[in-house]
């Protein structure tokens, strides 16, 4: 197993599986994590979701990748050493870590529980700690976190299928909440039916949310449908379909990450309608001013949740019983797992059972 | 055989239009319906010069139905209302904005919404519910549903009040919806014209600290110490640009051009919120990072509904909110066009119909 000369070594031995280069091609990795701070919990990672967000920063397409690469912001896992000051956890609890790790905690966001917002939120993996260290995700035997940034995961969730709450999850239930898109008497559209999407489905069905999936294609329908319970399925492709659909929706949210025009989905929205975008799509988008003008609809962004609303979402989940859709690999099947997200083949998050088939990776 | 636009109602009316894209403006004659028994007959004392008169004189937008008689920021004398009309009587000074017509049944319509009835009609430039033209107010009258006519108040003067009718209401309406009134927050005021001036002052009304955010210093000194504006921001100013940097709580945008929206949007706070009430002809770029990152939104907002209109009228009387104007006469419309064109106008033109407008 290599070890990185030049890299500064931390006090505790860590395993992992990392890229080493845009090829984005994952293979085992040892490396360090630091010893766990007074207000610090380690965690033995169970589990790890696969988030696009990793296939996209494996392969760096936002330019900003740090090798070697540790992917892995949805974590399960089960506190095994805490701090001295920590006061939310003990050993032995069963906690999530998300996509961030860390903020700056005092600007406007960071007092208001939306880190996630904070301009110096420090991303779980591939992000840079205060000591200069470069964070490693969940693709790993353990992970040491402040406990603010690590939320409960109630005995009533099973874990496995918990895991893409951490990310997919709070993506989904932050924007439904912030914008009105609960309740019976709202109507819904979500684009894209994956790891994200199928999610939202289940979200929208527990806030009594009207909820129609958006597609380019129709194979996913009989999912939408009959697995998630949507109450629609529309082909984007369809013109007819779109037409009749015209001026519909209360809130359209948009998982779709690929280059994709969003013209015909302000079209679906009644008036005061709002899109709400979420996929990390680099090429910017066309819009007419008219299409918004008439109708007073809206664009916005959204990324994940602050930490207090991702344990609401979690508690939530938990009284619901939602779950993701998930197909469980082991560690070694990983490179494949991404070829096969590359290609939206998967029902709907693969979850890597790290506890299970990490160590055994390590020869 | 088809009508022509002089025999096609029976009243005859003389204006000024525009018969092709070269958007050139001349005189017209035309007809009006009779006065029906929800209508108001308009006698038209003065009406504004909006930037979308330009746009649809020179079809940018490429939905003119030429001959086209451009004005929606119109005030003038009611001289004849129907049996039914109770709102107002012969003599009030009424005004008629960007709407003249809606299905009155809708659920937008219900709410008072009318202008996002999918069967509104606007003042000029649309077809009425009887398959005519509507016609505007470069013009000696207009009829008007009583619904579509504005009371217009006492301390407002006609003619620079003419321009809320549209500018003011425009920039009113979504600073209301978007919860733009909380005093000690800040707005930003993108672009400073006709609409811009206005929000300057209704912003100042409310509470709000305002910058004004201009491509150029020219009308700093102007801004602050004439229109109240707390600051300015030039775009083109690299430093002060990244100083102001997440400082804002809301945009206006009413640049009528194509721009950029990603410093503008750097501009916003977290949560922040960029209202868009230009119209360029080409689409305008929209980055999603942006938005992604700190939450922000880009929305749209079309005039308001007639009650709202009426509100905002009220607002301006009460806090001495006018126009700043230019007034010119009728015949001298297509050099005020050009100079629109460039932005050469503090803030808006309006046209004293009454005095200037006579039959060749």
């Amino acid at each position: 197993m290599e070890r990185l000369s030049g890299e500064k070594e931390q006090s505790v031995e860590a395993f992992g599986w990392a890229a080493r280069d845009s090829s984005g091609h994952l293979s085992p990795f040892v490396f360090s994590r630091r010893k766990t701070g007074e207000e610090e919990v380690r965690v033995k990672v169970l589990y790890c979701g696969i988030c696009h967000s990793d296939l996209h920063c494996l392969k760096n397409e936002w330019h900003s990748s740090i090798y070697p690469l540790v992917p892995g912001h949805e974590i399960i896992g089960e506190v095994s050493e805490i701090g001295s000051k920590v006061s939310k956890f003990n050993l032995g609890d069963k906690v999530g870590v998300g996509c961030i790790v860390d903020s700056c905690r005092t600007c406007e966001s960071c007092r208001e529980d939306q880190e996630n917002y904070c301009t110096k939120a420090i991303a779980t993996y591939n992000g840079v700690h205060h000591d200069g260290t470069i964070n490693y995700g969940g693709y790993s035997d353990h992970i040491v976190v402040d406990e603010r940034y690590a939320v409960k995961i109630p005995h009533t969730l099973p874990l496995v299928s918990a895991a893409p709450l951490l990310c997919a999850g709070i993506s989904m239930y932050s924007p439904m909440k912030y914008f009105g898109l609960t309740g019976p008497d709202k109507h819904v559209g979500i684009v894209g039916l994956g790891g994200l999407g199928h999610i939202g489905v289940r979200f929208a069905k527990a806030f009594g949310t009207k909820v129609t999936v958006v597609s380019s294609t129709t194979g996913k329908s009989k999912d939408a449908l009959d697995t998630l319970g949507a109450d629609g399925f529309l082909v984007s492709t369809d013109e007819d379909q779109m037409k009749a659909a015209m001026g519909t929706m209360d809130g359209i949210i948009d998982t779709v990450s690929a280059s994709h025009s969003i013209s015909p989905l302000i079209g679906l929205l009644k008036s005061n309608g709002k899109l709400v975008l979420l996929g990390a799509t680099e090429k910017p988008f066309d819009i007419s001013a008219f299409s918004l003008i008439l109708g007073r609809k809206s664009i916005a962004g959204s990324g994940i949740g602050g930490m207090q609303e991702t344990q609401e979402m979690i508690d939530f989940a938990a009284e619901h019983g939602i779950k993701a859709e998930i197909e469980i690999i082991s560690m070694d099947y990983v490179n494949t797992a991404m070829d096969r997200l590359a290609k939206g083949d998967v029902r709907y998050r693969f979850v890597i059972d790290i506890s299970n088939t990490l160590a055994a990776t390590r020869s | 055989m088809a009508k022509s636009p002089e025999t096609e109602h029976p009243n005859k009316v003389f204006g000024w239009g525009a018969r092709d894209k070269s958007g050139v403006l001349s005189p017209f004659h035309f007809s009006r319906r009779d006065n029906g028994e929800n209508d108001v007959t308009v006698k038209i004392l003065f009406c504004g010069v909006c930037h979308t008169d330009l746009h649809t004189i020179k079809n940018d937008w490429g939905y003119t139905y030429y001959p086209v008689v451009p004005g929606h920021e119109i005030v003038g004398i009611a001289t004849k209302v129907g049996k039914n009309v109770t709102k107002f009587k012969e003599g009030d000074r009424v005004g008629v904005g960007v709407i003249a017509g809606s299905c009155q049944s809708c659920e937008s319509c219900d709410q008072d919404l009318e202008n996002y009835c999918p069967q509104m009609s606007f003042t000029y430039n649309a077809i009425a519910s009887d398959g005519t033209k509507n016609y505007g107010g470069y013009s000696e009258n207009i009829v008007v549903d009583q619904r579509f006519v504005l009371r217009f108040p006492e301390n407002l003067p006609s003619d620079s009040g003419a321009p809320l009718l549209c500018a003011g209401i425009t920039v009113y309406s979504p600073m209301k919806y978007y919860g733009m009134t909380e005093a000690g927050k800040h707005l930003g005021v993108a672009g400073l014209g006709g609409l811009g001036h206005v929000a300057v002052k209704i912003g100042k009304a409310f509470g709000l600290k305002v910058t004004v955010i201009s491509s150029s210093s020219k009308k700093e000194e102007e801004a602050i110490n004439h229109l109240g504006a707390d600051s300015f921001l030039v775009t083109t100013d690299p430093q002060k640009m990244k100083a102001a940097i997440g400082t804002m709580d809301y945009i206006i945008d009413t640049i009528s051009a194509v721009h950029a929206l990603y410093p503008l949007l750097g501009l916003l706070k977290v949560n922040g919120k960029l209202i868009a009430l230009g119209l360029p002809e080409k689409p305008l770029e929209l980055p999603m990072f942006p938005l992604v990152l700190g939450r922000k939104m880009v929305g749209g907002s079309d005039v308001g509904g007639l009650k709202e209109t009426q509100e905002m009228l009220d607002f301006c009387a009460k806090h001495n909110i006018t126009a700043d104007i230019e007034l010119i006469k009728m015949d001298e419309i297509n050099s005020a066009m050009e100079r629109l064109a460039k932005s050469d106008v503090r803030y808006r033109f309006v046209i004293d119909v009454a005095n200037s407008l006579s039959p060749p």
